[in-house]
């Protein structure tokens, strides 16, 4: 069924689940002891996730030659920002209570801080100029080159993520192995596409990436 | 030529254009609900909060102590619900919302504490030799977590000067070495290297001498839970949460520095003495500020965590930056 639009509701659709249930744990008290940390996470987590999502789009097309996959890369991205957004929200929000000099000071003087701060920064050209129009504006190969700060947002995340837990580096480190894999497949794309590509198969008769029932 | 079958299908069999698409929306709705629910299942997965662990057994006979240091009447406790079920306790899980139900099944009974080391009249206790030695006092103390958040516990112990004072202590002997349980079949997160295991704490004698010094069994009336270190640990109020060692096997008494669990883990983090200091940051974050649990907003944190009266003879003269 290679019906993108349909694709990307699902996509949306589930993207926004763990949102709703979060609300909906917020609002039922369900948070357990500190739901702020808790919020915090959670949505740290998600952006981390959705943005390793976005760059999973292009190798798992290309693997499996499906370009009609593409549009998922913008979606997925955009829900990475949103999450990003939300988890950048509850910092300034539960943690410095709104107070600019707390939150200056936190940035200048704590390295993780200042590197999760600085990939939110660069994932908003990135969210901006992911509209059709501004991509036509831009034009394809200046697109291109801006959007490969993508790679350094989420090495930004994972590491904010490592620099802050207390000692069990576990599931930070193995976000940043699932981002080795992803940057390792692109380098090796460049070189031996022969082996990371698949030519995309095309129905007879068919524009590439028709919509099918 | 042209060979022409019948076409299998007759044109009366095709489906009709409306319910085709019915069809559609119908699975396309059947997609959106199934994977809707798979990615709820899978979020659960990784937030549960493990529900509502059982209640120790009640400890009779508490006492009020002589001079109750409690904190202040704006400070009220914090839940039994939110006590023990947000818990640093590394080997059961990292997760602090996963240890009370990682650890339901803990046995701390029977269990005995090997005192000894400098002492003249070194001695393994039992939980009845320490239930014998003094009455089980209700100290109500503010918790300071270096992670930045706090509660107010009402525990049930006795100064764990009491213990010392039977063993008597060597003319030789400064500081009191604890080691925790570590055992991997009760234990599920031993077997990982997250932090080098059995954990161990110290304390200069003079601090694990000094009358806030708890060796606690109970927190609100009954025994400790599993998850708060069940069946004895020691609870320092002025210093962080993690110097407080949990399920204790063995108190020694030595003469040079013992080594500690998060001195070794990171030394630049995590000094030997880690009193509450709102002065002196955590390298990674500020300490000038705690979330206490059960409070919407952040309170400021108080220098000795709000002990300072009773033990800041205890560092007089001392660079607290530097001994941190």
């Amino acid at each position: 069924m290679r019906d993108i639009r349909f694709l990307k509701q699902l996509v949306l659709v589930n993207g926004l689940v763990p949102l709703a249930l979060l609300a909906l744990d917020g609002y039922r008290h369900n948070l357990g002891a500190n739901p702020h940390e808790f919020a915090t996470r959670a949505t740290g987590v998600l952006a981390l996730l959705f943005l390793l999502l976005s760059l999973a789009v292009t190798p798992v097309r290309k693997l499996l030659g499906q370009p009609w996959l593409a549009p998922l890369r913008r979606l997925t991205g955009l829900l990475g920002f949103f999450y990003g957004g939300l988890h950048l929200l509850t910092y300034v929000w539960f943690d410095k209570a709104f107070r600019i000099g707390a939150i200056t000071a936190d940035v200048a003087r704590r390295p993780f801080i200042m590197v999760g701060m600085t990939s939110f920064l660069l994932l908003v050209p990135l969210a901006l100029s992911s509209n059709v129009r501004v991509i036509r504006w831009l034009g394809g190969r200046r697109w291109n080159r801006l959007h490969r700060l993508a790679y350094l947002t989420a090495a930004g995340g994972a590491m904010h993520y490592y620099l802050l837990v207390k000692a069990d580096t576990r599931v930070p480190l193995a976000f940043a192995g699932v981002l080795a894999v992803l940057l390792g497949y692109r380098a090796l794309n460049r070189f031996l596409p022969r082996y990371t590509e698949r030519k995309p198969a095309r129905a007879p008769g068919k524009p590439a990436g028709a919509v099918g029932p | 030529m042209l060979i022409q079958r019948p076409p299998d299908l007759k044109s009366s069999e095709i489906t009709d254009e409306k319910a085709y698409f019915s069809r559609r929306q119908f699975l396309r709705g059947a997609a959106l609900v199934t994977t809707s629910l798979g990615t709820a299942w899978v979020y659960r997965q990784f937030t549960s909060t493990g529900g509502v662990s059982k209640a120790g057994e009640k400890i009779a006979g508490v006492v009020a102590p002589a001079q109750p240091p409690a904190p202040g009447p704006a400070e009220a406790l914090t839940s039994l619900q939110d006590v023990t079920h947000y818990n640093n306790f590394y080997e059961f899980s990292t997760d602090k919302r996963q240890v009370a139900p990682r650890a339901s099944h803990f046995v701390s009974s029977p269990w005995t504490v090997e005192v000894g080391g400098l002492a003249h009249k070194p001695r393994t206790f039992d939980l009845d030799d320490l239930r014998r030695l003094s009455p089980p006092e209700e100290r109500i103390y503010r918790h300071r977590c270096v992670e930045g958040w706090s509660m107010v516990i009402p525990w049930i112990g006795f100064p764990l000067s009491r213990v010392l004072d039977q063993v008597q202590p060597m003319g030789s002997a400064r500081y009191v070495a604890f080691e925790t349980l570590a055992d991997p079949g009760q234990m599920p997160n031993i077997r990982s290297s997250v932090l080098e295991w059995p954990y161990v704490e110290g304390l200069r004698l003079d601090e694990a001498r000094h009358p806030l010094t708890l060796l606690a069994s109970g927190l609100y009336g009954a025994t400790l839970p599993p998850q708060n270190g069940a069946p004895l640990r020691l609870v320092v109020p002025w210093k962080y949460g993690f110097k407080g060692i949990k399920s204790i096997i063995r108190i020694h008494l030595v003469e040079t520095l013992p080594r500690t669990t998060w001195n070794r883990s990171a030394p630049g983090e995590y000094g030997f003495y880690s009193n509450v200091n709102p002065q002196v940051d955590h390298p990674r974050w500020s300490q000038r500020m705690e979330q206490r649990i059960g409070e919407s907003s952040q309170r400021e944190t108080l220098m000795f965590n709000g002990y300072a009266d009773q033990v800041a003879g205890l560092y007089a003269g001392m660079d607290l930056k530097a001994n941190f």
